[in-house]
């Protein structure tokens, strides 16, 4: 297992090896420095904490300047705990030489929030279906959410409208197409959860 | 778009010398095709409608009315199918889209030719940015 914090740039498709047009997404991932080591005698689990894309001094926390402090490094915006098989030192660097052409990667990231939405965009209800035959103005209405006197009441965890988007989610297998060791670029096949600018992890 | 982006997506461009053309010019695209585990190239002929996107993404559309039927084709120039292109004829056009052709057939339909066509801009080779 390793893995690395990344930022996504943005899309577009490029001919792969078997001259295939596939879409990618372009991810800046790392380099990251490891903050924090964490062992089971101190804190109960193994796992690395790497630290991803400077910002300034003036804009960091005054613990958190320790903390980085301490690594050895300047502050950075992006803190991400990975599981990693090696061991490695605080204040070592993990860069994108971890992946390599055709690896399959799993990637975390926050879905764009798509504010509050009805039934049939959040959970794929298949709505009304006519416009006639009755239905006036309920095209995308949930329709019933229960029976009557018994039981009474609205069952829990029932779909309904509500907020959409902005959680965390992984996408599985994702294959790497291309990565770029001296601009710190890979590209994954597909895409991934979020907007430009946002930060993804990028585990193996 | 940010300058890092524009840099990544400058060298994902594969580097193809194709000639310059655009829109209203009448072109000739070679472009390989995978029959099972042969290869053979097919001719498509037509006028260029527009060129579209930046690179790596960017693509040409040509159109051609074949048995009376207009056709379009849509390539990208980073296509590694595209054998070459021949530059048939130089369109005299006041558009970077025409797309005023697809409803003109018959007389109507004909592009004016540029004859004080530079003969240097022709010869050199540009990349697909």
């Amino acid at each position: 297992m390793s893995g690395i914090i990344g930022k996504k740039l943005g899309m577009t498709s490029i001919y792969d090896a078997n001259g295939k047009y596939v879409a990618c997404t372009i991810i800046q991932a790392g380099p990251c420095v490891v903050t924090q080591v964490k062992t089971p005698e101190k804190d109960g689990y193994s796992a690395l904490q790497l630290a991803f894309d400077d910002r300034k001094e003036k804009n960091t926390p005054r613990p958190l300047l320790k903390h980085f402090e301490k690594a050895g490094t300047t502050p950075k915006r992006k803190l991400a705990e990975f599981q990693f098989d090696e061991p490695k030192q605080l204040g070592e660097i993990v860069d994108v030489s971890i992946f390599s052409e055709g690896d399959y990667v799993d990637v975390v990231g926050t879905t764009k929030g798509k504010g509050f939405q009805g039934v049939v965009k959040r959970h794929g209800f298949g709505g009304v279906g006519e416009r006639t035959h009755g239905q006036h103005d309920r095209e995308r209405a949930p329709g019933s959410v229960g029976a009557s006197s018994d039981p009474s009441r609205v069952l829990k965890g029932l779909r309904m409208a509500g907020r959409m988007g902005n959680d965390r989610r992984t996408i599985q297998n994702l294959q790497i197409i291309k990565v770029m060791p001296e601009k710190n670029i890979i590209l994954i096949k597909g895409n991934v959860p979020g907007s430009k600018n946002s930060y993804v992890l990028i585990k193996k | 778009m940010s300058k890092l982006l524009e840099e990544i997506k400058k060298e994902l461009a594969v580097k193809v010398s194709h000639p310059e053309f655009k829109a209203g010019d009448t072109i000739t695209v070679h472009y390989k095709i995978k029959e099972g585990d042969k290869e053979r190239i097919q001719n498509f002929t037509g006028v260029v409608i527009q060129i579209k996107n930046e690179s790596p993404t960017r693509t040409f559309t040509v159109r051609k009315v074949a048995h009376g039927v207009g056709v379009e084709r849509i390539f990208p120039f980073n296509s590694p199918y595209i054998e070459k292109i021949d530059v048939v004829k130089r369109g005299k056009v006041r558009r970077a889209r025409i797309y005023y052709v697809r409803n003109l057939s018959g007389k109507s339909a004909r592009i004016k030719e540029r004859i004080n066509f530079k003969e240097q801009e022709q010869t050199t080779p540009v990349s697909a940015e």
